[in-house]
């Protein structure tokens, strides 16, 4: 059972480690992607046992739930705390080729750890209010990971990206004060025993409205999403990866957990209202990204669209849909990660990410391009890629749903993230340079870091059968909530 | 009591989200606090007013005698207070910073170059 708290522990210690330890590069760069990867191995460990004994339960302290705070870690978890170890050993092996030397002395490897602390927590607690305390440790971590430097640009986007985040938290909070007064508890698995026997109409449509606000602004969800590309293409490409591979996924997880525990059978306007979001979010997403003439603004508003499809399936709530989400979720964490990493190759390249100055890529560096056509291509969902299988999953959910019109929309919005991804590969690999040379050697760690990744894609493209096993089989556990919450609280399931 | 606590918590998310939609970086960071003490407020309201016992069991009984308060909502009353405190102090700091490089306090020139 100690293996569940790993996770939080290896980071957690590393980053006490890393703000002690003198502030040697190499040293702490080391430090770090030791770290990175034992919480990796901790990960598949925590995955490995989940997958075989079933969901894995710790009561801190030995409080039993739900008096004292509650890990756990289902199918769904524990997958994505893997995804989280494997974003966090990219990122480390990223910093060998460089980190702005400021940032570097102001803590940018501990706050990097403290960053996957956050998420890994928020993906193992067991409590809502332990959520909260999660999403705030992770936003501090990310917050001063953005606001690490002194250009303009990257002032005005911190500003806007803390505010908007603590706005999200304090609607959370409510949501919570709330939640506590009408039921006594905040443990997720008692509340998903609690709530069916006490919610009414008024009181569901309050909170779901309240958690759906307030995780939609983390998630990014249409309207509440203008704040993520006026932020994430400022700091450096390996934050920005950090970012755009694991925070708007908490947003998406915790939006799972509460549909899927507590507003399961809530008003189908609510579900209504998330499936209209989550498709003006896909559609809005998209056609800003073809609006777009720059590598990193495209990726941000591409990030945007896709989270739309993870969330329009949450909102059909039918197993098949939800298992094409995980499956999606998956997928588009390792796929954007691994775009932004590009995208941190073509500034050291050519100091910057427009579309103007870049081009001749595939002539220049013909090893990186092979390598950065993988997510590129499977963000489009090109076939075989994961980004095509994710979306047939997906399509496959809404059709076996009978929600036609989205599975519509679903293909039309692939047929516009196609295009803006081809676009942006012909426009900054394939077409001819304007005499553009190269600044500098792309790094060789970077490419290493974007190399595994792109592998990792062709891993899940031929592993795809075992693995939507699996998402299946998450999804499952997420609908059927008994082995949870039996988990969690004992008794009789 | 209810009645009057709930509306003062109403009050500060008023005033917060005004503040909030001012210019002027201070005025934001009020707005801020503001808001997340109507949240505090709130909770500490939702958690349930009584004038009863401390949750103690006395000595030599077995269990709580009824009525006794809830202990839980000024435990995540006081840890929201001290997060809050903390990303209030991170927010000025920031403020701070935004000010001294860009030289105005108006959220709308920030980004802007002069």
């Amino acid at each position: 059972m100690r293996v569940l708290v790993l996770p939080i522990l290896v980071p957690l210690s590393t980053a006490a480690v890393l703000m002690l330890a003198p502030k040697r590069p190499a040293l702490q760069r080391w430090i770090s992607l030791t770290a990175s990867v034992f919480l990796l191995a901790s990960a598949v460990l925590l995955f490995l046992r989940v997958n075989t004994a079933g969901v894995q339960v710790l009561q801190v302290s030995g409080w039993p739930a739900p008096f004292g705070i509650t890990l756990v870690a289902d199918l769904l978890s524990a997958i994505l705390v893997v995804a989280v170890g494997v974003v966090g050993t990219a990122i480390s092996v990223v910093a060998f080729s460089g980190v702005d030397p400021r940032r570097e002395a102001f803590g940018y490897h501990p706050l990097l750890q403290i960053l996957l602390m956050g998420v890994a927590g928020a993906f193992l607690t067991g409590d809502f209010f332990n959520l909260y305390v999660w999403f705030e440790v992770m936003l501090v971590a990310s917050f001063v990971l953005m606001a690490l430097n002194r250009t303009r640009a990257q002032m005005e986007a911190a500003f806007k990206y803390v505010t908007i985040n603590l706005i999200a938290s304090s609607i959370f909070l409510t949501a919570l004060g709330l939640l506590y007064g009408a039921t006594g508890t905040l443990n997720m698995a008692h509340l998903a025993r609690v709530w069916p026997t006490i919610s009414t109409p008024g009181a569901d449509a309050v909170l779901a409205l309240l958690f759906v606000i307030a995780f939609s602004i983390k998630a990014g969800l249409f309207p509440l999403f203008f704040w993520l590309p006026a932020s994430y293409h400022t700091p450096p490409a390996a934050i920005g990866a950090a970012f755009a591979g694991l925070l708007t996924k908490v947003g998406v997880y915790a939006l799972i957990r509460v549909f899927t525990l507590l507003f399961h059978s809530a008003s189908p306007a609510l579900f209504a209202l998330l499936l209209a979001m989550s498709a003006a979010t896909m559609v809005i997403g998209l056609v800003a990204a073809l609006n777009e003439r720059d590598f990193r603004r495209i990726l941000s508003f591409n990030l945007v669209g896709h989270i739309g499809y993870t969330t329009a399936s949450l909102s059909l709530l039918t197993p098949a849909a939800l298992a094409g989400a995980i499956f999606y979720v998956l997928h588009h964490i390792v796929v954007i990660t691994n775009l932004y990493l590009v995208s941190g190759v073509l500034l050291r390249l050519r100091r910057t990410t427009d579309m103007a100055g870049l081009g001749g890529m595939y002539r220049d560096q013909p090893v990186f391009s092979a390598l950065a056509m993988i997510p590129i291509f499977s963000l489009a969902g090109v076939p075989p890629l994961s980004g095509f299988l994710g979306k047939l999953a997906i399509l496959e959910g809404t059709f076996a749903a009978g929600a036609y019109w989205l599975g519509g929309l679903v293909l039309i919005v692939g047929l516009l993230t196609l295009l803006s991804m081809v676009r942006t590969w012909a426009d900054s690999f394939w077409r001819p340079a304007d005499q553009v040379p190269d600044l500098a050697a792309p790094g060789t760690p970077l490419l290493i870091a974007i190399a595994a990744l792109s592998l990792l894609t062709v891993a899940m493209t031929i592993g795809a059968e075992p693995l939507f096993e699996l998402t299946s089989r998450g999804a499952q556990q997420l609908l059927q909530r008994d082995e949870y919450v039996h988990a969690v609280l004992g008794g009789t399931p | 009591m209810e009645g009057l606590l709930a509306l003062a918590s109403g009050v500060l998310y008023a005033a917060g989200t005004y503040l909030m939609l001012r210019r002027r970086l201070a005025q934001l960071i009020v707005g801020l606090g503001l808001l997340s003490n109507g949240t505090n407020l709130l909770i500490f309201t939702a958690g349930g007013l009584t004038r009863a016992r401390p949750p103690v069991v006395a000595a030599g009984a077995a269990a709580l005698e009824p009525p006794y308060a809830d202990p839980v909502p000024q435990a995540l009353v006081l840890t929201a207070i001290v997060i809050g405190f903390g990303l209030t102090a991170f927010s000025l700091v920031l403020a701070h910073r935004v000010h001294a490089t860009a030289g105005t306090d108006d959220v709308d020139d920030v980004g802007r170059e002069r």
